[in-house]
């Protein structure tokens, strides 16, 4: 299974960012082989609708399933909309968000969190 | 002519310099236009009790989608910098908050599927303060945007026929600010002899020399910490054109909403005195 998480940096060491709309990288992993790619996140540059522009680039990415710390209303609503299941993981390392998803530790989403929680 | 009155620094005393100028020049026989571009708290009405005649509503566009004719390609989400459209799977989600009213979203559409609504974000109020023509906006609780208010605002100008438009502007050095101060042939800046006063008028300083308007200061609670404000003056070859004391006497008269120069013809004068020496300075006065 392919899925995105949402990192604060680029490999399987880098903790999983708990904001979706602002987090730097989305790794794309495959959770049988850990082969992953490093996609940059361009909500994490946006002025504003940050969780928006987010949603919109993650839909691109071919996976339905997605693990961050939580997505705001916004975003919430354009993952919905594009049929994403969202879960929810700790901020620890990524390689331990895989293994939590592989044992279905992970608490799907379902309601969105704070509107620009992830804001600088 | 028209004259801006700001100040950087919020709570200086730019709506009692503007009506106490507008309500002198008035006194004194000329046409003055009043127009309070503080949209999000607009209070010069308090004092000038204008009675409005007028409201007409500031509506900006915000993208609606044929859902008929799209094709979901995402060219319109992919061009909005502000993230105003988002295209999911078979669905096109707008989020009309965020939109900034530009409609780049319908040029770039290659099925013409996008067409502009209209949302009301605040009005336009229109009246007169006795011979004080007088004009407001007014942004609705909630809305991001004032600009699109304040250009409604400044959009009936081009016909007037009055002597003097002064234009209250809100604090602060923003855009809200430049769109109240722009196209201005003189701009008044308000300031108070504290270290915040001084430094947001530094602030102003340099915005209006960006916008190439010409300036003069007016000190209010002017007292015996001037010299913050004189030495900045002197360094940066601005004019003083007045001094309004710190005193308990015009504190009270603005508690109870009075323009203290309607009750002190001195203060009339003063500020008669100053208009007149702007008109003679000022090459674009007429």
């Amino acid at each position: 299974m392919r899925i995105g998480i949402s990192a604060a940096s680029k490999d399987l060491d880098a903790l999983l960012d708990p904001r979706f709309g602002r987090c730097p990288y989305f790794l794309i992993v495959d959770t049988e082989t850990k082969e992953f790619e490093v996609v940059d996140n361009p909500g994490n540059m946006a002025g504003g609708g940050a969780g928006i522009r987010a949603a919109q680039a993650f839909l691109q990415l071919g996976t339905k399933e997605l693990v961050t710390g939580q997505a705001g209303p916004n975003a919430f609503e354009v993952l919905v909309e594009g049929g994403v299941k969202i879960y929810q993981a700790p901020q620890v390392k990524i390689s331990e968000v895989i293994e939590l998803y592989k044992n279905g530790d992970l608490k799907q989403i379902t309601t969105p969190g704070g509107r620009g929680r992830g804001s600088r | 002519m028209k004259l801006a009155v700001l100040s950087g620094k919020g709570g200086t005393g730019k709506t009692t310099v503007a009506v106490n100028l507008a309500s002198s020049l008035a006194e004194k026989g000329e046409k003055v236009l009043f127009l309070d571009t503080d949209v999000e708290e607009p209070n010069a009405g308090l004092y000038l009790k204008p009675v409005l005649e007028e409201s007409l509503p500031v509506t900006i566009p915000f993208p609606e989608i044929d859902q008929e004719n799209c094709d979901y390609c995402g060219e319109c989400a992919n061009f909005c910098q502000f993230n105003a459209l988002a295209v999911a799977e078979g669905v096109v989600l707008t989020f009309p908050e965020l939109c900034h009213g530009c409609g780049g979203c319908v040029l770039v559409c290659p099925k013409e599927a996008i067409q502009e609504g209209k949302r009301e974000i605040g009005v336009v109020e229109k009246g007169w303060a006795d011979s004080i023509k007088f004009w407001q906006g007014r942004l609705n609780i909630g809305e991001p945007f004032a600009v699109p208010v304040t250009r409604y605002l400044k959009n009936g100008l081009a016909d007037v026929q009055e002597d003097i438009v002064i234009i209250d502007a809100p604090a602060g050095v923003s855009c809200p600010v430049i769109e109240a101060v722009r196209d201005s042939d003189f701009a008044l800046l308000v300031t108070e002899p504290t270290p915040f006063g001084r430094h947001d008028l530094e602030l102003a300083l340099k915005m209006v020399d960006h916008l190439g308007i010409p300036s003069g200061v007016v000190i209010n609670r002017a007292g015996k910490n001037n010299d913050l404000i004189s030495e900045l003056c002197q360094e940066r070859n601005v004019p003083i054109l007045l001094e309004i004391e710190f005193s308990k006497l015009l504190a009270s008269l603005g508690s109870i909403g009075v323009p203290f120069s309607r009750v002190l013809p001195q203060w009339q004068d003063r500020f008669w005195g100053m208009y007149q020496s702007l008109k003679e300075g000022c090459p674009c006065a007429s």
